[in-house]
């Protein structure tokens, strides 16, 4: 029970007066109280996009009747679609798709044109890629009426013969990697990276901080061990536990959620070991900076945070604004999903995927790079 | 003493720390011989830590040089840190490993081999056998600390510098503790070790006097007593405390201190300190009689003279170092 006469007003304000000196000497903490809201504030509010426009698409045509630049401009006019690519043939399209590097493929047949004029039902073929399902639907759920339209305008133009030709449109939609729209699909692959993201970040960057904190780190210093020594001897057991999380997770991608894997095992392996790589060297890195645990685990939620929301895992990447696209292009966890996502629901090869791949490589080399700067084999 | 070069395991001199705008080592110059047992003495705060880091490469001095082992201390800190035993102040081997965990960590580290043969003659050693199994952490203080120890002295340093190392240990264990440093001296390792104890002071073959960042006396502990040119008369009688406050800043008296049953009077000028203790000679339930100088007694007229230099220049006190 509570006991009133024991409880004093004086002791309360010694405890809350000291906790309030301890918080202001904390600066990290401190930074953290604010920073979040704010950060979190600004990601959500203006970043955050679920129905992305002006998405980058290409347009297979080999046919410049007025009617298929009528639709085109009409997708364009929609938002949704930025013809940025042009393609002569379909394989062409297919890798644009496959790489990511387009969100859609317009193909237009050469004998469009003709079958609007003769009265046939012209058909256009668009195909998505689905496998964020979310990101592809408002931009296929505008298609048919936005495509028909333009077509009955631009045959409206062509007065008398327009009126007695109701050709309908015939508009095809493929959803491709992901035809049944199924969210896991996308969602599970991009949670291996995050999964992997917060534990190997979080536990390189307590392991070290772990030995400063605890004074073991001067004795370490004072015998003879170099500075590549420590820091592989630190980082190597955590991609150990690394490689036990992507079994699990990879395990459970296929049996519980049934994900499909179209790519390469072996090249899917070699791209989570190098984001592992990346990871944990950016723990140490972050275990350099900070004093204590709580400092490093701070340090690692302040950078898991845009991760999680910037890199395309729970958002379009595509939905948000440049400036958010841009920080984006700075984690590592933005490149690992498209890696992965690529890897395993489109079935992407080496040629697909080698420059993401070498992007992750540039983490690590720029990630072992700082923390053998900042690490110093000295208490200075 | 010779004065032969190569005899000299530390020679560093005017080896400067800064630490933001604060000196905390103010050109500290420091020789050891080989073999010696040199204490390493000043109050809390005077750089005692702080030179012993620079010493085995773990701070880089801002300005000095010198050589430990024959190795520059600026550029060889590798070669340094092979050869030397460093014991840090704070317990610092791992308190989640066992005791032979942690000596095979270190006996690794310096690629000793076989590992289990220098990890059980160094539990054998020190009687640490056994406990070799219990974790590092629920030993008491006196066992960590010989558990530092035997990880310091595995490699068979020739050099060992141990920083405060029994702060917090029983008199049983100190001594034991002390004899073990006496006897590795014997076989001739060289060893600096940092102290508040007086004691202790007086186990050395030389000691050092560092008070803020500087190094102010140096010598056996004869010598630095004579140097200080300190006297000290020793009144008995009763009611010495009434006495001690008729003493206090009387001219010539510069420090005055019970013992038991006796009050040592200390000051640096003979004529003036007789002269404050004339009148009490007089009285007949006191007797005053010339006393020996403590290594303590110049040890505060040291910290009292270095406060006031600080003081003056209006520095901040609380160096952490």
């Amino acid at each position: 029970m509570f006991d009133f006469a024991r409880f004093s007003p004086t002791r309360l304000g010694a405890m809350l007066a000291k906790e309030f000196i301890q918080m202001r000497r904390d600066r990290l903490t401190f930074g953290m109280i604010l920073g979040i809201p704010l950060v979190q504030l600004v990601l959500f509010g203006y970043a955050i996009n679920n129905d992305p426009k002006h998405l980058p698409a290409v347009l297979v045509s080999t046919s410049a009747d007025p009617y298929s630049r009528a639709i085109v401009s009409a997708l364009e006019m929609t938002n949704y679609y930025r013809f940025d690519h042009v393609a002569s043939s379909a394989a062409e399209a297919e890798q644009l798709l496959a790489s990511g590097d387009v969100a859609f493929a317009v193909t237009i047949p050469s004998d469009f044109g003709t079958r609007v004029e003769r009265g046939d039902n012209p058909t256009i073929l668009i195909e998505a890629d689905a496998t964020d399902p979310a990101a592809a639907s408002g931009a296929i759920s505008t298609l048919g009426t936005v495509a028909s339209e333009a077509l009955k305008r631009e045959r409206g133009t062509d007065s008398l013969r327009a009126a007695n030709q109701p050709g309908a449109l015939n508009v095809v939609v493929h959803r491709r990697y992901n035809p049944e729209g199924i969210s896991q699909y996308n969602v599970v692959p991009g949670l291996l990276g995050v999964i992997l993201q917060l534990t190997m970040v979080m536990m390189t960057s307590m392991a070290l901080t772990r030995e400063a904190e605890r004074g073991t780190m001067e004795n370490l210093l004072a015998m003879p061990a170099s500075p590549m020594e420590i820091m592989l001897g630190k980082v190597l057991p955590y991609l150990a536990i690394g490689a036990v999380q992507v079994v699990v997770v990879l395990g459970a991608a296929k049996t519980l959620f049934g994900v499909p894997f179209l790519g390469s095992f072996s090249l899917l392996l070699t791209g989570i070991l190098i984001f592992v790589f990346a990871l944990v060297l950016l723990g140490y890195f972050i275990s350099t900076l900070a004093r204590t645990q709580m400092q490093a685990m701070q340090l690692t939620f302040f950078f898991f945070l845009p991760s999680i929301m910037l890199s395309g895992f729970m958002f379009p990447f595509r939905g948000m604004p440049g400036w958010a696209r841009a920080i984006g292009e700075f984690l590592p966890l933005t490149h690992f999903n498209r890696v992965i996502r690529a890897i395993m629901l489109k079935g992407a090869d080496y040629a697909a995927i080698s420059f993401e791949m070498w992007i992750l490589i540039a983490f690590v080399t720029a990630y072992a790079g700082l923390a053998l700067l900042r690490f110093r084999t000295t208490l200075d | 003493m010779t004065d032969d070069p190569d005899e000299s395991v530390i020679d560093v001199t005017g080896l400067t720390k800064r630490f933001g705008n604060k000196t905390v080592v103010d050109h500290a110059t420091l020789k050891v011989k080989r073999g010696e047992i040199v204490g390493f003495l000043g109050p809390n705060g005077s750089g005692k830590t702080t030179t012993i880091r620079m010493i085995c490469g773990l701070l880089t001095p801002d300005e000095g040089s010198g050589t430990v082992l024959g190795f520059d201390v600026l550029t060889e800190s590798l070669e340094i840190k092979n050869e030397v035993g460093y014991m840090t102040q704070k317990f610092s081997f791992y308190e989640d490993l066992s005791i032979a965990e942690n000596l095979t960590f270190v006996a690794r580290l310096y690629r000793l081999s076989p590992v289990s043969r220098y990890v059980d003659e160094t539990l054998e050693r020190l009687g640490l056998s056994s406990r070799r199994n219990q974790l590092a952490g629920t030993l008491s203080g006196g066992w960590k600390q010989r558990l530092a120890l035997a990880a310091c002295i595995m490699h068979q340093p020739k050099l060992l510098l141990l920083d405060e190392p029994t702060a917090g240990v029983d008199p049983k264990a100190r001594r034991e503790f002390w004899d073990e440093i006496h006897e590795l001296a014997g076989e001739g390792l060289t060893v600096l070790v940092s102290t508040h104890y007086m004691d202790e002071a007086e186990r050395c073959h030389r000691i050092n006097y560092i008070s803020y960042g500087k190094m102010i006396a140096e010598g056996t502990v004869t010598d630095v007593v004579r140097d200080s040119g300190l006297v000290t008369y020793l009144v008995h009688g009763p009611r010495l405390e009434r006495v001690a406050t008729e003493l206090a800043g009387l001219p010539g008296v510069e420090q005055v201190a019970p013992f038991g049953n006796s009050l040592h009077v200390v000051g640096s000028d003979p004529k003036l300190l007789k002269r404050a203790l004339a009148p009490l000679a007089k009285r007949p339930e006191l007797s005053v009689e010339p006393g020996e100088t403590s290594l303590e007694d110049v040890f505060i007229k040291f910290m009292a003279d270095s406060t006031d230099n600080m003081a003056e220049n209006g520095a901040n006190n609380e160096i952490d170092a």
